[in-house]
Order: C-alpha cells, then structure tokens, then sequence
C-alpha cells in the first residue's frame, strides 16, 4: 500500500499546480520560444521522409483523392530518376476524412511517430487551419498547404507556413477585370460556397463588379441542392454567373439552371474547374433524370474557367504532357484528371525546393531554399516563397471550354496583389520538365 | 468515510494514474489520453441520464457542441479569463441551455423524446452557418491557448498538460456524478427509470426529476465539449454531427449502462478502436473501399457481439468475470484445511 500512499500525495500536489495556473488567462499566450530548424529529423543519408493529411476516406475523398495521387506519382518518378541530392522522397500520407480533429491527431502522428521532416501539401482550409499552430510551434516547415485561403500567408505569425495556391481574392479580381473587359455591361451574379471561399471572392470580385452585380447567392458545402439560388440568380438577370464553388456545385449548378431553361456565361474558379471531374460529376448527375444521354460536354460548352497549373487538356503544353506520362506509368490506372495535376505540381515544386537546399540538408537549409528560390514552373504565374512574403502563386489564366473536349487560352498569365493593387499582365518564362532541376 | 469524500479520493487516485500513465508515454498517447478523458465526461452525463433516468437522448452531442463553441468565444474574445472560469461560464451555459431543452421535453416519452433531441443534433451545426461571421461557418473557429506554465517548463509537455487540465476536471466532474447517481437524486432518478406512476405515487416529483437529470447530463456534455475545444484548439460544425450522438450513445451501450465504469470502456472505445481498425486495414493492405468502411463496420460488430455475450455490456462483462473468480478463491479456501 506504500506506493498508494505517494499516488494520493501526488494527486493533492497537482491539483494544487493546477489551481495556481488556474489564474492565468486561458487565451494569453506568450511568444513561443524560437524554434531550433537546425535540424533534420526524418533525414538519412538515403531518404527523406515527409508527411501530408489527405481526405483518403469520407465525403470529401472522391473530389480530393486524386491529390495525394498524383503527387505520389511524381515521387515515385524522382526516385526512379536517382531520387533527390541522393535521397529517396519516402511521401507518408494519411487519411484524416476531411474532419479537423482527425488532422490534429494524424498530424501529430506524423510528427511525433514518423518524424517527417516537413508537412507537404496539407489539404483543406478547416482541416489545416487547425494544426498549422502546432506546425510552427513544432519548427516542422509546413510547405505548400492545398487551399487557397488567405491565411497561410502571414509571415509573422506562421513563418514556417508556405502557401501555394493562388489565394481567392487575387484570383477574384483577375476573373472581375477579365469579366469587365469582355462582358462589359452585363449583369453579373455571384454564387460562392458559404465560408472563406465565398468571403474572400466577393473582396476580389467587388473590386471590379460592384456595379454590375445583381445577385449574391450562396450555398452549403453540406446541402446538395442549388434550386432557390439558381432561380434566383435568373430573376435577377444575372447575364454572367460568377462560381466560386467546388466541383460537386458547379456542376449541380449547370444541372439546375438546364432544367429551367437558364443559359449564363459561367466562369469558374480553378477549385471547381476540373473539367475532367466535372464531366464525370455531370454524367453521374444526369442519370436516371430527363437529361440522361445529353453530353456532359453540352453543359461545359462555353465556360470560362481560370487556373495556373498545367492542365491535362492542353496538348501543346509540355508540363502538362509530362504530367500524363509520368501519370501513365507511376499513378492509380485510368487517366489523371486536374485534381491530379494539382498534386503533381506541388509534388514537383517540393523537389525542386529540395534540390536547391543541397546536400547538407536541415530545415533552415530548406527554408533557405524557399526564401531564395527562384520559380520558373511547372505553374503559369510567378511564385512568391520570399522573406515576408509567402502568398504562394501570384494570379491566374483564363481558359474556354470548346466543344468536344478542347480549351482555348483566353488570357494569358496575370498577376495582381490580395490588397486594391492592379493587374498586371507579365512576362513569365517556364522552363520545360527536362531543364527544370527536381531530381537527380 | 462520507459517499463524497470517497469519490473525491477515487478521482484523486485516477488523476494519479493517468499522471503515471502520462510520465511513461509520449506527446500522442497524451492527445489521445485528453480525448479519452473528455469523451469519457460526455458518456458519464448520458449515462447519468440514460441509464439512471431512463430517457433517451440523441442531442448529446449537440451540448458538446455548445460547449466547444463557448470555450473558443470565450478564448477568442475573453482571452485574458482564466482557464477555469471559461470551464465554469461553460458550464452555466450548458446548464440553461440544458433547463431550456429539458423542460420543453420533460412531457415526453421514450421514441417521443429521441425525436425530439434527434432535432438538436440535427439542428444545431446549421446555427454555425447561419452566423457565418460569429461562429465561423463551415471553417469553425481556431483558438490558441496557454500551453504548460512556465515553472514546469521541461517537466511536462504542453499535451501532457492538456491532458491534465482536462483529466482534473473529468476526475472532478465525475466524483460530483457518482455523488448524485448514489444520493437522493439518484434514487428518485431510478425509481422513475423502473416504473414512473409508481415514482409518482411514491411521492418522487416526476417532472422536475426528469429535468434535473436532462440538466445535469447537459453540463456534463457542455464541459466535455468546451475540454475537446480546449485541447484541439479548433471546433467546426463538422465535428457535431448526427453520427457524434449515436457514437456516444452506442459506445455507452457497449460499454455498460449501468455504471459510470462503463462510461470509461465506452469513451476508450470510441477513441481507439477507430485507430486499430484503421491500422488493421492498413497492415491487411485492404483496398481503399474496405479502409473506408473498416471503422465503422468494426465497431458495429464489437457492439452486437459484446451484447450478444454480455448484454450488460464491458462493465457487466468484467464484473460477472470478477464474482466468478472470488467464487472459485473463495471456494479453495474454503477448501483449504484451516
């Protein structure tokens, strides 16, 4: 019973340690000790082991499934090729099903039981935002999360946080200036997914639009059903619809405003631009309804989307055929889709940010490299990863969908700031698959 | 000893062990450890009210909800309130909401009065898209809050605190419903579960028992809720669904109804076997469909054959196990020549 005996001193002892913190404010926290990044955990001298939080199972994984994919492909690839600075790229990725407290727990998996040396890609705006603190308070450089939200970009708070996508509010303003300069006069509707996405669009878009928007419609990621806004929209007169929804939306979108004879000008954000995806979403749709057997391709006709990765449409691309190459030999089966493309590109930008930090590789020699890098690829627009700056890509391009399949390039790359800055056309130089360094 | 004091022992004696537990194991056990604490509070209320009332409630979650959406406010716009005043507003909090639920289902009976906290759950996580700018939308609300004091830098890790913090109030909270299941309450709580004209006849205030019993199991959801929304440091309506409810009201079935051990058994399963079924899947190498349903399917069949077996759950299952083998000791010694 001696040993009951200290356990019941202890008790009494932690309580009253926990009374005497009791006082300090619950929301107060201190500035976090710096963190040391002269570290390298998770590196031998034959591999680097590095983690992502992917929806593998869920609701969520048949839209994003195709990330994590695409980009374990490309790691494959670059092992093919010798790996990077000699080390294999080990890509560990879980499921959290898209719930944020299973992101919190596969997170800490990762870093305490894999002890990845970064955090790729961490997909989705609720899951991330809810371990991008413990990232950075752990000194684990969280590089190119999968969302285009605005926060990711903060330097002071979230140092080691890399954002990638081009944020929605730049993309908004490039799609309202494109609106302007090619539909101008015409009555525009917004239709946006009821969180960030929506939020930070409407500040893009108002800045062009304010007075030729007609109606603002939004959804629920979680209630399949556009009926009211759709007919909203066109009892509005809304000439141009503006969707800055996912895949799922966009298409139910389409469906809802054939039903009852509705036929805007939709332009598309690149979260829901996935042709690839959207054609089957449409062809899923249509069944059993009085729109079984019209082509998916009837609804798309038209659309203008935007976007700043390689697409799997574009023939005359390079990036984009090295992409289905690569997809070809290395992925799932069946032919990658733009979803795929997304992982592929981060995968390849990952690599490359490897490459450039050298053979001594620490978490400060990669982030060196980020700070550093200078970006020509595989995306359309140039890319900030720079001190004080981490917004990730600066803008997008314009894209038609033809009929048959085919895109038509509309306006190429631009760029503009998430303030009330311009937009600006640039001069961007890519460099083809076989003259950009990623592997060894 | 004094019912009370003993419980207040029996908590301080748990909170030592999951201190002994936390020295041995690393910072995700701790997280881990958290979540199995304060699950374990939220199936303690239902169980209260549940197994020690008779009615059925599939809202739980729902007050779990609204605690974690009370402990981020508080952080995020009282950031300078101590911890334990948060826990203490939250606990108010869920306490009206509790009186406001529970006198307008007091009246109501078994199917009638699922339904009718079916409507919460259901309910509840629209209120956050609703209030898009207060409550956050689809992207709840991220907080951050004080890790370890400084005087224990080194000693514990800000998990292993958290976990503290959360298993101090658990240990707490349930002395105060072991006190109330064994007291006065208690008893008119279970003699309205067995027969309720009866209770009534008996002298037992029906109605107001009732929704004391609502009562208490609310806050008892509402402090598990604000404990998750402290550890995670993130709450969104995705994490409150349908499916949290019946989860806690599954897992306390399989756990045991009739005792607060069994809110023990049930939160531990409702944490772990999700884990090692997902980790199962994955050393079987099962395709993605199988990895997707495996949890849930596990689950399902665990529940069925512990109640096929033991149809008073793990609880019933340990302590029938545990009056067999003092029968059997208690049979060789009486063998035994003295």
């Amino acid at each position: 019973m001696r040993e009951h005996g200290t356990r019941v001193l202890l008790a009494p002892a932690l309580a009253l340690v926990m009374l005497a913190a009791a006082c300090s404010g619950a929301g107060e926290v201190g500035q976090g000790a710096d963190v040391d990044l002269d570290v390298a955990p998770g590196v031998t001298d034959d591999a680097v082991v590095i983690g992502t939080h992917q929806p593998l199972t869920g609701p969520a994984a048949p839209g994003y499934l195709a990330v994590s994919q695409g980009a374990g492909a490309v790691f494959d690839y670059v092992n093919d090729q010798g790996g990077v600075n000699g080390r294999r790229i080990d890509y560990r990725v879980e499921d959290d099903g898209y719930d944020p407290s299973r992101t919190i727990d596969v997170t800490r998996q990762l870093v305490i039981e894999d002890e990845i040396f970064a955090m790729v890609g961490g997909l989705g705006t609720p899951t991330h935002g809810g371990v991008i603190d413990y990232l950075n308070d752990e000194g684990v450089p969280d590089v190119f999360p999968a969302s285009g939200a605005l926060a990711w970009n903060n330097t002071e708070e979230h140092p080691l946080t890399y954002g990638w996508q081009t944020d929605y509010t730049k993309e908004a303003k490039i799609q309202g200036e494109y609106i302007t300069e090619n539909f101008p006069g015409q009555d525009v509707g917004y239709l946006f997914q009821n969180d960030d996405v929506g939020e930070d669009s409407q500040a893009g878009l108002d800045q062009y639009l304010s007075d030729e928007v007609v109606a603002r419609e939004h959804y629920e990621s979680d209630i399949p059903d556009l009926g009211s806004q759709m007919a909203e929209l066109e009892n509005a007169g809304a000439e141009v619809v503006v969707c800055s929804c996912i895949p799922a939306f966009v298409a139910l979108g389409m469906l809802e405003a054939a039903r009852i004879g509705y036929e805007p000008q939709w332009v598309i954000s690149s979260i829901g631009g996935d042709t690839a995806t959207l054609q089957a979403l449409l062809t899923e749709f249509t069944e059993d309804t009085d729109a079984e057997g019209v082509p998916a391709d009837a609804f798309l006709e038209g659309a203008v989307v935007t976007s700043y990765m390689p697409r799997v449409e574009d023939e005359d691309d390079e990036w984009g055929r090295f992409f289905v190459d690569v997809y070809e030999e290395y992925g799932h089966g069946g032919p990658p889709t733009n979803t795929h493309m997304f992982g592929m590109t981060q995968a390849v930008m990952f690599a490359q940010v490897l490459m450039s930090a050298g053979e001594d590789l620490t978490r400060q020699s990669l982030v060196d490299a980020l700070e550093t890098q200078e970006w020509q690829g595989p995306g359309f627009t140039p890319f900030s990863s720079s001190e004080g700056d981490h917004g990730g890509h600066q803008g997008v391009y314009v894209v038609r969908f033809e009929a048959g399949g085919a895109i038509e390039m509309v306006q190429e790359a631009r760029v503009t700031d998430r303030e009330d800055g311009p937009v600006e056309e640039v001069d961007f130089e890519r460099l083809s698959p076989q003259d950009l360094p990623f592997h060894d | 000893m004094p019912l009370p004091v003993r419980h207040l022992l029996l908590a301080a004696l748990g909170l030592a062990a999951v201190a002994g537990l936390l020295s041995v194991t690393g910072d995700l056990t701790a997280l881990r450890i958290a979540a199995v604490g304060y699950t374990m509070l939220a199936v303690a209320g239902l169980q209260l009210l549940v197994g020690g009332s008779g009615q059925v409630s599939l809202g739980h979650g729902a007050f779990m909800m609204i605690g974690a959406y009370s402990m981020a406010l508080l952080v995020l716009h009282q950031p300078t309130l101590p911890l334990a005043a948060n826990l203490g507003v939250i606990v108010v909090v869920s306490v009206a909401a509790g009186v406001a639920v529970g006198a307008a289902t007091a009246r109501l009976h078994g199917p009638y009065l699922a339904g009718a906290t079916l409507i919460l759950a259901v309910g509840l996580p629209g209120l956050a898209h609703r209030f898009h700018a207060f409550l956050g939308g689809s992207n709840g609300l991220n907080i951050r809050t004080a890790g370890a004091p400084p005087f224990l830098d080194g000693l514990v890790t800000t998990s292993e605190w958290r976990a503290l913090v959360v298993w101090t109030t658990v240990v707490l909270g349930l002395a105060v419903l072991a006190t109330i299941s064994a007291g006065r309450l208690g008893r008119r709580m279970r003699a309205i579960r067995d027969d309720e004209t009866a209770a009534a006849m008996a002298g037992v205030p029906v109605g107001a028992t009732k929704v004391v019993a609502f009562v208490i199991a609310s806050a008892a959801g509402g402090l598990a809720g604000g404990l998750q929304a402290y550890v995670l440091g993130t709450v969104t309506p995705s994490s409150f669904t349908l499916v949290l409810s019946l989860t806690l009201l599954a897992a306390l079935v399989l756990g045991g109804i009739g005792s607060l051990w069994g809110a023990l058994w049930a939160s531990m399963a409702i944490v772990y076997l999700d884990v090692w079924a997902t980790d199962l899947a994955r050393a079987a190498n099962l395709g993605r469909n199988a990895e997707n349903n495996l949890p849930v399917v596990f689950f399902g069949v665990v529940l069925i054959l512990v109640l096929r077996f033991w149809p008073l759950g793990v609880h019933g299952a340990l302590r029938s196990l545990g009056a067999r083998l003092r029968a059997v000791r208690s049979d060789t010694s009486s063998r035994t020549p003295q």
